[in-house]
């Protein structure tokens, strides 16, 4: 028994090292002026988008319900933060925490009434909010309407975005670790017979779109302190399609694979930058070959973790 | 009461195009269960199909439709094999996905060989007559976007409830299994279901040609989600229901530009679609069927 | 079980190799460029090539290519080629950003585009820290040369187009003194912060002038329906309607208008300069309709005239406003290039800064301290298809 416990602090502290590293890696060739100012930006792009696949796949991969409004989320806390931190001239980490609780009302306000619809009517009454989100944004004077704001200051900087993309797949994971995770993977597996075991479903699908809606109101404010200008625009469905479409190619249910795909998406894009017009081109046929040949995605239900190489390591001796 | 009517007929007009789209997305999804996001794209090369054929062919209207609705039936049913097929059995989300990138295949590869400017409908292909009714203006066009619509639902509605292939498609959309043991061919009737569906979006592609005159290869995008709203406003997978969809669409949207603002148009017309959908979830001509445990 | 894992462990490794393809591919091209060809200037085209602005941006590129291939022809500048890197920034401001920073990696001298004055706002951070020009063909928003807190122009964000309030203050002059409106229905495109600039700059001299606004309505960039709107501002009974917007929605709502029984005259501006104007709205529904413009397409100008006459043999088709104010960018650059005799992006900076009456298609202009052209305006009048000069303003 004392054995064990050591094994796992042994593991965990294992963990926060080869996190720290990593860190301190990229940060030291920050600063050294290692990576350029294309990859810089990937970085933070990378980072962004594995945010928003990881709170997605909260929603859609592990409660299973299919929701098409995420960028309307990630609108809000955009938005709120800029609002906070840019208008008041709040600090920095009261436009993140305003950003996320903004965005996860936001998802209480859209999810209490809408999780009670199933399936595809929950998918496009999702898509209807996120639109209608980018609308109202569209006729708001306060916040520039159409034209958005420019000239927003940049605070987001590489520990941020590193920690904040940390915290959001340690939250979800350990999250899905706990009996609140079996509860809400129970309703996806099968949604009538886990009411049957007494497990309150609405609660725990709301909880699940609530954090994930946070979190990509997280995204939003890293997003908005980073491109210097948002507009109703950037948060259309056509990008939560995006997002839909990276949490897929990595695997439903996934959090490994969502960040696979996120880091993939990110790269893909960019290096079809140079190929002008045919990039989409390019793209579409990579998104339809990718998921005929591998429908599940590319990780399945799988996850990578310490377990998975250290089972490696010992069936390779 | 005037500018009333004049409304209505602006909406009606708006709707029979919603309407047709809108049939296309509820009779694939009817039967295979799959928001076919590539339907608009279809209606856009429906549209240019249409356009080549007057242009180039000198074709007349009716000739350069009926064109648009033979080659974009074939393109339904090559989507549905190359893409659609091999994803039968697996995850209906997977299925979406795909949708969406033969979606943008079909936008960007418009946009790589024809170019992202717009093209300009000949104003001779159709010329426009107004008629004047004690004060309410009518367009010719109105009224053949309005009766070739109504024709051609007629028509599907035909071909649905008294022909074999009808029925096969209405028997593999209650049960696809049950289906292949009587003895239907499920490939077969999904490719005729993908023919019909895309020839529809097709023959809208043409008439927002006369209709707006101007096409490009993004048009399909807002005409596509705005007729996939109608499609479950009316309950999805619900062939009435999706004329009715699309005419409440465009009435809709018409009497919000008009007596509200129109920068709000978008809004309110989601803004319903989520009212209706809370109080009858399966949209207003859907069974509410209890889930089967 | 093992075998499993390490099938799933050589996907990820797969993955892993073909994003450093992927991503290995910018860099070879990186270094590789100016070893093969250092006799080139490379010049950044960074415009919207795919989603919603598509349109506009690949308009504007032809302009520009056109421009380039030309100056090419005739022996480049100070005995350099110009190299054209084109890359699509998707229509959005962060893609533009990335854009503008991989462009910076292949030490580009000066970037043309973004189109939209959002993008342009999105790509600004990159040009400023690495000190690269940004000439934009058509963001006309007052705040992309201007920082509107500190009231600093910004150093190397330059553009060849009016500004709004230019605009919209001189069709609402001409609405009402020279057609004599009283009254004014104002119809913008809202979602574009140039629709709606030029509306606010109408709206507030009309009004100075004693004018009243009857109707305040906005349609969106793809609406394609606007007869519903356009029956309520009938009820309004107008004397002078004002569509400030992009052609592909102005065109048939001209259209529709006049098919509602409209007769009201109407104005715009220069985002009404294309050829699809008459091919879609035609000849009769357009007469008495006018739009702010920097030049005529039907110019007898000798420049315009070959400016038209070879981007028609190019590309087989009419060039509009984008691919002229396209077009403008490279030469005006190319002005630059001689002015400061070198092809540094510093001094082509200061170079353009100074530029004094330089001749382009889009009409004679000098930028002045707010990076701004200040350059005559036109009001273009239709008469039965054809744009024929109403008034000239000089600046």
């Amino acid at each position: 028994m004392q054995e064990k416990k050591n094994k796992s602090w042994l593991s965990f502290l294992l963990e926060v090292i080869v996190l720290v590293a990593l860190f301190t890696l990229v940060q030291y060739a920050l600063t050294v002026g290692l990576i350029n100012q294309s990859y810089q930006i990937n970085l933070v792009t990378m980072c962004i988008n594995i945010i928003l696949a990881v709170s997605l796949n909260l929603i859609n991969g592990f409660t299973g319900q299919l929701s098409l409004g995420h960028a309307g989320f990630m609108a809000v806390g955009a938005y709120v933060s800029v609002i906070l931190t840019n208008f008041m001239e709040m600090p920095f980490i009261i436009g993140i925490l305003g950003g996320c609780i903004a965005a996860g009302i936001a998802g209480f306000i859209i999810g209490v009434p809408t999780l009670r619809l199933k399936g595809d009517y929950l998918a496009i009454a999702t898509l209807a909010f996120g639109e209608i989100i980018r609308v109202v944004l569209q006729n708001i004077d306060y916040v520039n309407g159409p034209a958005g704001i420019v000239g927003i200051t940049k605070l987001t900087s590489w520990p941020w975005l590193y920690w904040t993309a940390i915290i959001t797949i340690l939250v979800i994971v350990n999250l899905m670790n706990s009996s609140y995770g079996r509860a809400i993977i129970s309703i996806r597996e099968d949604e009538v017979a886990s009411e049957l075991m007494g497990i309150n479903t609405t609660k725990y699908k709301v909880l699940a779109f609530i954090i994930g809606a946070m979190f990509a109101g997280l995204a939003g404010v890293m997003y908005a302190h980073y491109f210097y200008i948002i507009k109703p625009d950037t948060f259309s469905f056509l990008r939560s399609f995006d997002m839909v479409v990276m949490v897929v190619l990595g695997g439903l249910g996934s959090t490994t694979g969502a960040v696979i795909a996120a880091i993939f998406i990110t790269f893909l894009t960019f290096g079809l930058q140079k190929y002008a017009a045919m990039r989409m081109v390019i793209y579409s046929l990579i998104l339809i070959i990718v998921m005929i040949y591998r429908p599940q995605g590319l990780m399945g239900s799988k996850e990578l973790s310490r377990k998975t190489f250290s089972r490696i390591w010992s069936g390779k001796k | 009461m005037l500018e009333f009517s004049q409304q209505i007929v602006n909406g009606l007009s708006l709707g029979a195009i919603y309407a047709l789209i809108a049939l296309g997305y509820t009779m694939v999804y009817g039967i295979i269960k799959l928001i076919n996001f590539a339907h608009g794209d279809v209606m856009m090369v429906g549209a240019y199909v249409g356009f080549f054929s007057i242009t180039m062919l000198g074709t007349n209207i009716v000739v350069a439709m009926l064109a648009a609705m033979l080659l974009c039936a074939l393109l339904g049913v090559l989507i549905e094999k190359v893409a659609y097929r091999p994803l039968r059995n697996s995850t209906r989300i997977a299925a979406l996905i795909t949708a969406i990138g033969v979606s943008l295949f079909l936008e960007y590869i418009t946009v790589v060989v024809l170019g992202p400017a717009q093209r300009v409908f000949p104003q001779s292909a159709f010329p426009i007559k107004a008629y004047n009714l004690a004060g309410l203006t009518i367009l010719n066009k109105q009224i053949f976007v309005f009766v070739s619509a109504v024709l051609l639902m007629l028509i599907l509605q035909y071909i649905i409830k008294r022909t074999k292939t009808g029925k096969a498609m209405r028997a593999v959309s209650l049960d696809m299994e049950a289906a292949v043991l009587m003895g239907i061919s499920v490939d077969k009737t999904i490719s005729v279901t993908f023919a019909i569906g895309s020839a529809l979006a097709a023959a809208a592609g043409v008439m927002i040609g006369v209709y707006y005159q101007t096409i490009n290869p993004l048009m399909g995008i807002i005409p596509g989600l705005k007729a996939f709203v109608a499609a479950v406003l009316g309950g999805i997978g619900l062939i009435p229901g999706a004329m009715v969809g699309g005419f409440v669409m465009g009435l809709l949207e018409t009497m919000v530009s008009g007596y509200g603002s129109s920068l709000y148009r978008d809004a309110v017309a989601f803004g319903v679609l989520i009212i209706i959908l809370l109080i009858r979830p399966t949209g207003l001509f859907g069974k509410n069927t209890g889930e089967k445990v | 079980m093992i075998i499993k894992r390490n099938k799933m462990l050589a996907l990820l490794l797969a993955m892993m190799l073909m994003m450093s393809i992927v991503a290995g591919c910018g860099g070879q091209a990186e270094e590789e460029q100016p070893a093969a060809d250092t006799a080139t200037i490379p010049v950044g085209i960074n415009v919207e090539l795919s989603g919603a602005v598509a349109s506009y941006g690949s308009n504007a590129r032809d302009g520009a290519v056109l421009a380039i291939e030309e100056i090419n022809a005739a022996g480049g500048v100070l005995g350099q080629q110009l190299e054209a890197l084109e890359r699509d920034c998707k229509s959005t401001a962060d893609e533009a950003l990335s854009v503008s920073a991989a462009l910076a990696g292949e030490n580009i001298v000066a970037q043309i585009g973004p189109l939209t004055s959002g993008n342009v706002a999105g790509s600004t951070p990159i040009m400023m820290e690495n000190k690269i020009p940004l000439i934009a063909p058509a963001a006309t928003a007052a705040n992309v040369t201007v920082d509107e807190k500190t009231g600093e122009t910004r150093e190397y964000i330059f553009r060849v187009c009016f500004i709004d309030p230019f605009q919209g203050t001189l069709m609402a002059q001409f609405a009402a003194d020279n057609l004599q409106a009283k009254t004014a229905a104002i119809y913008a495109d809202t979602s574009s912060d140039y629709g709606k600039g030029l509306a606010e700059y109408f709206k507030e001299t009309f009004t100075e002038k004693g004018g009243t606004i009857v109707a305040e309505e906005g349609f969106v960039s793809g609406d394609r329906d606007f007869n519903a709107t356009l029956t309520k501002i009938r009820g309004t009974n107008p004397d002078f309607i004002y569509v400030p917007g992009y052609y592909q929605e102005v065109a048939p709502l001209i259209k529709q208008a006049r098919e509602l029984g409209i007769t009201a005259p109407m104005g715009g501006g220069d985002g009404w300069d294309s050829p699809d104007m008459v091919s879609v709205a035609g000849g009769d529904a357009l007469n008495s309709t006018y739009f702010t413009n920097h030049y005529s397409s039907q110019d007898t100008d000798p420049k315009v005239v070959a400016f038209v006459e070879a981007f028609k043999s190019k590309y087989n088709k009419e060039p509009d406003a984008f691919a002229a104010l396209g077009y403008d960018c490279v030469q005006l650059l190319v002005q630059a290039i001689k002015d400061a005799n070198s092809a540094e992006p510093v001094k082509i900076t200061e170079a353009l800064a100074s530029i004094t009456d330089f001749e382009g298609v889009t009409g004679k202009m000098t930028i002045d301290e707010q990076h701004n052209p200040v350059k005559a305006g036109v009001i273009i009048e239709f008469k039965d298809g054809v744009q024929t000069v109403n008034t000239r303003i000089q600046p």
